[in-house]
């Protein structure tokens, strides 16, 4: 073999043990999804198998499916926007710290250590009616009464914000953390003001972290399931507690089969938008 | 088979140079990744047949009292180990179930009749050899009757307790007078907005809705007055629990007043010191548990375990640390002090008290209900 066929090879060599694993842990049982989608529900007994459109045609044409999906889009927009607005100053605080750099980008990490629904169920201590912060508004006299303050979609995209922050921060810091502060330098020795040069400087070139961390923040906020059980009420509900319904509550497999694919392509429509205008690149530095 | 013997000759092959050194790595490779693939699930299927089983139940108060009064002391006797698991609700459980090879669960907690019929739909039903359970001739014929009836000539269960969903209430803001004067329909009080709380489950919505409306709730004649109830509640309600943990957790924390709830977990509401009252209304929903083992358990492990649980000591010890009636017959055993104290006992041992969910009915009409629940409690 010669020495070109044998460097061709090596990549696909290096890369077959997660290729395995992709198409084994993701394409296959991806596939069985595919088809089961298309089989119909029995209540009590087995499914049954063949090419049946029913539960497309509901997923697709059902308002009730289409509301629920929307409304998801929305949480997760506002999410996304919550998260940017917060996420950007702390970002840019961490990205031009002088020395203690790597503890902040530490405590960044920390939350990540505390399991997910451990940290959406501390919202329940913090704002219940006993909660700490009911308790430290009556110990003030600020208020005589606790007020109710839980159980909305207002927690929920509170609880998502608290979930999401760290993913915005850290593309965004990456972003930062690339760019060559002398810029903003040369930009204030030509006249601009310090806002300026972040404006028409900084703020652009940080752009694809900023848009990196959106769709990462998106796409997990749309794709969530644990937070509007726990801090929603009980109409609040995101498109994958349907997928969870469907499949858990009403055994109908094929339909949460066909409402997880529809969930998939509507995220995967974005994600190939925002590769299209911005490339994968930048996510895959913000992840790194 | 020598495989030390192959080894050898392979090793000799290689350094005669009758084979080549990436042919003999690639041999030796292949023998540990056929090794490595065979050993660790050999080893499980061996213990799960032979040394353990698992159980499968509602956590919390349940789990613990199952643990520490039944499945260590078994394990002590018997050196079976007993792996258990917990699940929020019949139907979540019933999903893994399905998802599963034959044989990887093998008891799990049951609730209702209901249940018993969904699994044994399934084909998930196992053939109890009750010679081996001699302890079921303590159980209530009631209890055994209703699960018999759907599999008759044998049975895949044994009754282990039962309790009610009844209504619980905090006594600093609801008197026993006003809720026996409401009973289920304080769940669609105007006054308490904000302060109701509800289990998911859609069985229990829809049956406080017929309760809520007067209808029979193993015969609802006019099932949108059902839903326009269960719509008023939603509309009322500040939360929907699903967990036994967090119904608790919203009454104690006075997040909610009022709810529909677990007898048992009332019971240690109360026990805590909590002011929760608890009141059964008419037609409120009475359950039967069952110890339901799955088709491709190890048997005779399992009715082992089972038989263990229902003796009397052991059963009386759970039902004592969960707070729900054991199905031993009150009648032919001596239940000691605690358990005729319990909400929903029946001293009788026919339970002729309490409603239960005809499966049938309510098996029949899941599939629709179900899903229409789910568009209502969303707004629809």
């Amino acid at each position: 073999m010669s020495i070109e066929a044998r460097e061709a090879r090596q990549p696909w060599i290096l890369l077959a043990p997660a290729l395995s694993a992709i198409f084994l842990l993701l394409i296959v049982p991806l596939l069985f999804i595919v088809v089961y989608s298309f089989w119909l529900r029995s209540a009590v007994g087995a499914d049954t198998p063949g090419f049946f459109l029913d539960n497309w045609k509901a997923a697709l044409t059902d308002r009730f499916y289409r509301d629920i999906l929307l409304n998801t889009l929305k949480i997760a927009a506002i999410t996304t926007v919550a998260c940017a607005l917060l996420g950007y100053p702390a970002a840019y605080f961490i990205a031009r710290s002088k020395g203690n750099k790597m503890i902040l980008l530490i405590m960044l990490m920390l939350p990540f250590w505390i399991s997910y629904i451990i940290r959406t169920m501390s919202w329940i201590n913090i704002l219940g009616v006993s909660g700490a912060l009911n308790s430290a508004l009556i110990w003030a006299g600020i208020i005589s009464e606790p007020i109710q303050m839980l159980y909305n979609e207002t927690t929920v995209i509170l609880g998502l914000t608290h979930f999401l922050l760290p993913f915005m921060v850290l593309n965004i810091f990456v972003s930062l953390d690339g760019i060559d502060t002398s810029l903003e330098d040369a930009a204030t020795s030509l006249g601009a003001t310090r806002w300026q040069a972040f404006l028409q400087v900084t703020l652009p070139l940080s752009l694809p972290g900023l848009a990196a961390g959106g769709l990462l923040c998106f796409v997990l906020g749309a794709g969530t399931y644990i937070t509007p059980v726990i801090l929603g009420g009980p109409r609040d509900a995101m498109f994958a507690n349907l997928v969870f319904e469907a499949i858990i509550r009403q055994l109908n497999w094929p339909l949460g089969s066909a409402l997880s694919l529809l969930l998939l392509m509507v995220l995967g429509v974005l994600v190939a938008i925002y590769n299209r205008y911005l490339g994968m690149a930048q996510l895959a530095k913000g992840l790194g | 088979m020598d495989d030390t013997k192959r080894y050898e000759r392979l090793r000799d092959r290689f350094q005669d140079g009758d084979i080549s050194r990436r042919k003999f790595f690639s041999l030796l490779g292949a023998v540990g990744a056929a090794y490595g693939l065979q050993t660790p699930f050999a080893k499980y299927a061996n213990a799960q047949s032979v040394s353990q089983v698992r159980f499968d139940g509602w956590g919390g108060i349940v789990s613990e009292a199952f643990r520490k009064h039944a499945f260590d002391p078994y394990t002590a006797k018997s050196g079976v180990k007993v792996v258990d698991g917990t699940f929020p609700g019949g139907d979540e459980y019933l999903a893994l179930v399905r998802a599963s090879k034959e044989g990887e669960y093998n008891i799990a907690h049951l609730s209702g009749v209901f249940d018993y019929a969904r699994y044994e739909g399934f084909g998930l039903a196992s053939e109890l050899n009750l010679d081996n359970i001699p302890n079921m001739k303590l159980v209530m014929p009631a209890l055994t009757n209703a699960f018999s009836s759907v599999t008759p000539g044998s049975l895949s269960a044994v009754p282990y307790d039962y309790g009610t969903t009844g209504l619980a209430y905090n006594r600093k803001y609801i008197s026993d007078e006003e809720m026996k004067e409401k009973g289920a329909k304080i769940l669609i009080d105007a006054a308490y907005k904000g302060k109701i709380g509800g289990w998911s489950d859609w069985r229990t919505r829809i049956w406080y809705g017929a309760l809520q409306t007067g209808q029979d709730p193993n015969n609802i004649t006019d099932i949108d007055a059902v839903w326009e109830a269960v719509r008023t509640h939603r509309d009322l309600a500040l939360k929907y629990w699903g967990s036994g943990a967090e119904l608790m957790s919203l009454l104690a924390e006075e997040e909610i007043y009022v709810t529909e709830a677990w007898s048992g977990r009332i019971y240690a509401l109360q026990e805590q010191g909590h002011d929760i009252g608890y009141y059964d209304p008419p037609n409120g929903f009475g359950w039967q548990e069952c110890l339901f083992v799955m088709k491709g358990s190890p048997m005779g492990a399992c009715e082992e375990l089972l038989n263990f649980m229902l003796d009397p000591a052991t059963s009386i010890a759970v039902a004592e640390g969960q707070n729900y009636p054991p199905a031993l017959d009150p009648t032919k055993v001596d239940l000691g002090a605690k358990i005729p104290t319990l909400p929903a006992f029946d001293a009788t041992g026919t339970l002729s008290g309490l409603t239960f969910a005809n499966p049938g009915y309510w098996n029949g009409n899941e599939a629709e209900w179900s899903e229409t629940f789910s568009r209502v409690q969303r707004g629809y």
